[in-house]
């Protein structure tokens, strides 16, 4: 009856019919609309290729997902659940919630293919799941907010925070962010850091091994405090969104913005063109430490509880493909991880996040919230936040955080 | 034949005891109920923050350790006084539902219309008020900041200024809290004696003597009930933060429950045991709001009032 069916109508009718059958793949997801529609596509091309198996994709919001992930994982587990990499998926991977699939990175060869993301996704030599996008962080300006002030791009840090005076006398805001949700502004650490410090010292940082009181981090706050104090960063951001901060951008009311790759939908949307809208990597602080981006990698992982185990790892292995991470990543306009997968020439934001990335000699981080611990990451952006509305308070930030740190990380 | 008889016996036993037993069979599903969801997990929360708990993986005890972290833990503090500036504050919604009540009672063409207007902030939800105000006191294009700014010179950024904040946020929160104690008072002036006010009238008590010593005191139940609901309203408020400010600047806004729900459950938050410890606390602090209003009903109907 069923071949009939799959024989005579059309490929819709094949997946309604093999629902009940053992070849179903329970997939859980927090796709947006656009990375939805190209991940239903990707799906339709895999059952095109496996008709044995049907992925049955459960589609939630962000918020919601991030906050049903726990109780779903733990009860009515599905086969494959998104996620993140690095820190964030330490906690699944350590209490057993997450599978390992070193066997699919092995027989696939993804650890070549793969590269760049594989430190993010190993836990005790161990791989956890698969990489399909990142996108690029770094400093969105308005070209004509730069006429305006007369102003050049800064090849240094020293420059940039030069060029805030000229921002400054124009009435226009150096640098903008919203903080409201905590985030952006970690952002904005993570790149003093980096520069400043270096790849290594961050991670350290993040993973605990270094105190919030050492020296280095007041380094870096110094450098965060050139544009603190002059006031050259927006004031009330802790009441912004980061929304409410990229039309501070768009309006040319501020110059930069210290942001992901996904803002830039946000800024064309709000009417910013290819000619008003560019994109600078963080500048040099301290031109000895190699240079070290930021790109926040979102994956799928294997349940520890999946029931279709085979057939979860045959799409896991095919979401790890070049066709696959192509078709994707165009739709979200982020970079696939796939080497051999190609981005859209088109996008002057993407093929400059795509040469930044392919070129960063220093290391690639995630982001604070997900290279710390969740509670680090929480208190810690608290305290970055609070540094950009009360810079005189440093001290008193820097030893909560490192009482934080004594506890958190024992 | 014995069969029958212990039938009969049985019956007559429940015919006997149906009187009594009824009303016990009755509450059974509410009791079991109350058990279940309120009661347990009093005890259930009591028993977590004696745990590091991560909610995943494996309990470890780790005894009173969650409530020394708590006695060292200034966002604790913070937390602890926003509570008592609420609670303080909210209060004011009952002198303040009350005036507006006394300023409704009376008849004229329309009552009805304003008097659903005034009660129209209590109706809609809790999210929507917090976003309004939000909006309200948004930087740069809310009517209050743009206000400011007109009288001032510089505008004031409510929910970016961690002095400010918590008293914002209790502003939206005052909003459909004068409603309620509206409302209670509204339906408290209907049971006024009028006969009273005319004996008093009699006797020459206008105004604020009338309003003190006439009329509160036979609004006594309504301000009971007032205070009930402030009280517990105050001490659980978490709605309005969680919208409008996600408890910052840097914290400076958080309550205990919002503290709770922080720590336990929201993205950041893998501290069971921590969560439920702060849990405790705020239980206790209630209880000894509750417990006050119990103490006081009990006494109410013993008296016979």
């Amino acid at each position: 009856m069923r071949s009939i069916l799959a024989l005579s109508t059309s490929a819709i009718a094949v997946v309604a019919a093999s629902t009940a059958v053992a070849g179903t793949v329970k997939y859980y997801a927090d796709y947006d609309p656009a990375p939805l529609a190209a991940m239903e596509e990707i799906i339709a091309d895999f059952e095109a290729l496996n008709p044995e198996i049907d992925i049955e994709l459960q589609n939630f919001d962000h918020e919601g997902y991030k906050t049903s992930i726990r109780n779903f994982l733990s009860a009515d587990a599905p086969d494959l659940a998104n996620w993140y990499a690095g820190n964030r998926m330490a906690p699944f991977v350590n209490s057993g919630q997450f599978a390992d699939i070193s066997d699919v990175w092995e027989a696939n060869g993804l650890k070549d293919l793969l590269a760049s993301a594989l430190p993010s996704m190993t836990i005790d030599g161990k791989q956890w799941g698969v990489p399909y996008t990142y996108y690029q962080w770094g400093i969105y300006y308005n070209k004509d907010a730069y006429a305006k002030a007369g102003a050049q791009v800064p090849e240094t840090y020293d420059d940039f925070v030069a060029n805030c005076a000229l921002f400054e006398a124009a009435e226009i805001d150096c640098l903008t962010t919203g903080t409201k949700a905590l985030w952006p502004g970690a952002g904005i650490f993570d790149y003093m850091n980096l520069r400043t410090n270096g790849y290594e010292f961050h991670m350290d940082l993040a993973n605990g091994k270094v105190a919030w009181t050492d020296d280095r981090v007041r380094a870096t706050f110094a450098e965060w405090a050139k544009l603190v104090e002059p006031g050259y960063i927006t004031d009330n951001h802790a009441a912004l969104d980061w929304q409410d901060a990229a039309a501070q951008l768009v309006q040319g009311t501020a110059a930069h913005y210290v942001m992901g790759n996904f803002a830039v939908a946000v800024f064309k949307e709000g009417g910013m063109t290819n000619e008003t809208l560019g994109f600078m990597p963080f500048p040099t602080i301290n031109p000895d430490v190699p240079r070290a981006e930021e790109a926040p990698t979102d994956t799928i992982h294997l349940t520890a509880g999946a029931t279709n185990v085979e057939d979860a790892k045959a799409f896991l292995a095919y979401m790890a493909g070049a066709d696959a991470q192509t078709k994707m990543n165009a739709a979200m306009g982020q970079l696939p991880i796939n080497k051999d997968a190609t981005v859209a020439a088109d996008d002057p934001f993407i093929s400059a996040g795509f040469e930044l990335l392919s070129t960063t000699p220093g290391g690639i981080a995630q982001f604070f919230d997900r290279d710390a611990p969740a509670e680090m990451a929480k208190i810690g952006m608290e305290g970055f936040q609070q540094f950009m509305v009360q810079p005189d308070q440093l001290d008193a930030i820097l030893e909560r955080l490192e009482k934080a740190r004594q506890r958190i990380y024992e | 034949m014995r069969l029958a008889s212990t039938e009969t016996r049985r019956r007559s036993w429940w015919r006997e005891n149906q009187q009594t037993l009824t009303p016990y069979i009755f509450l059974i599903p509410g009791v079991l109920f109350f058990m279940v969801y309120v009661i347990v997990p009093i005890f259930e929360s009591f028993w977590l923050s004696g745990f590091k708990w991560d909610g995943l993986g494996e309990r470890e005890w780790i005894g009173a350790a969650n409530y020394v972290e708590l006695m060292d833990d200034p966002a604790f503090y913070t937390s602890l006084k926003n509570n008592v500036i609420w609670l303080v504050l909210y209060l004011l919604a009952i002198p303040a539902g009350l005036f507006i009540a006394i300023f409704l009672n009376q008849k004229v063409v329309g009552i009805r219309a304003y008097k659903s207007l005034f009660f129209f902030p209590f109706v809609i939800s809790q999210v929507v008020v917090g976003l309004i105000f939000a909006w309200f006191y948004a930087p740069n294009f809310g009517l209050f900041y743009i206000l400011i700014e007109k009288i001032t010179g510089s505008g004031v950024a409510l929910l970016a200024d961690p002095d400010l904040v918590t008293y914002g946020i209790i502003a939206a929160g005052l909003w459909p809290q004068i409603a309620y104690c509206m409302i209670l008072y509204l339906t408290g002036l209907n049971a006024v004696d009028p006969e009273q006010i005319e004996a008093a009238r009699l006797d020459n008590a206008k105004g604020f003597k009338m309003l003190w010593y006439v009329i509160l005191p036979q609004l006594r139940p309504a301000t009971f009930l007032a205070m009930v609901v402030t009280v517990i309203g105050a001490l659980r408020s978490f709605d309005l933060v969680s919208i409008m400010t996600d408890g910052g600047p840097f914290g400076s806004s958080r309550v205990l429950s919002f503290y709770m729900f922080e720590q336990a459950l929201s993205e950041y938050g893998y501290r069971m045991g921590y969560g439920a410890s702060i849990a405790v606390v705020l239980f206790l602090i209630m209880m000894v709001f509750i417990s006050g209003f119990i103490g006081k009903m009990v006494s109410d109907e013993r008296g016979g009032n």
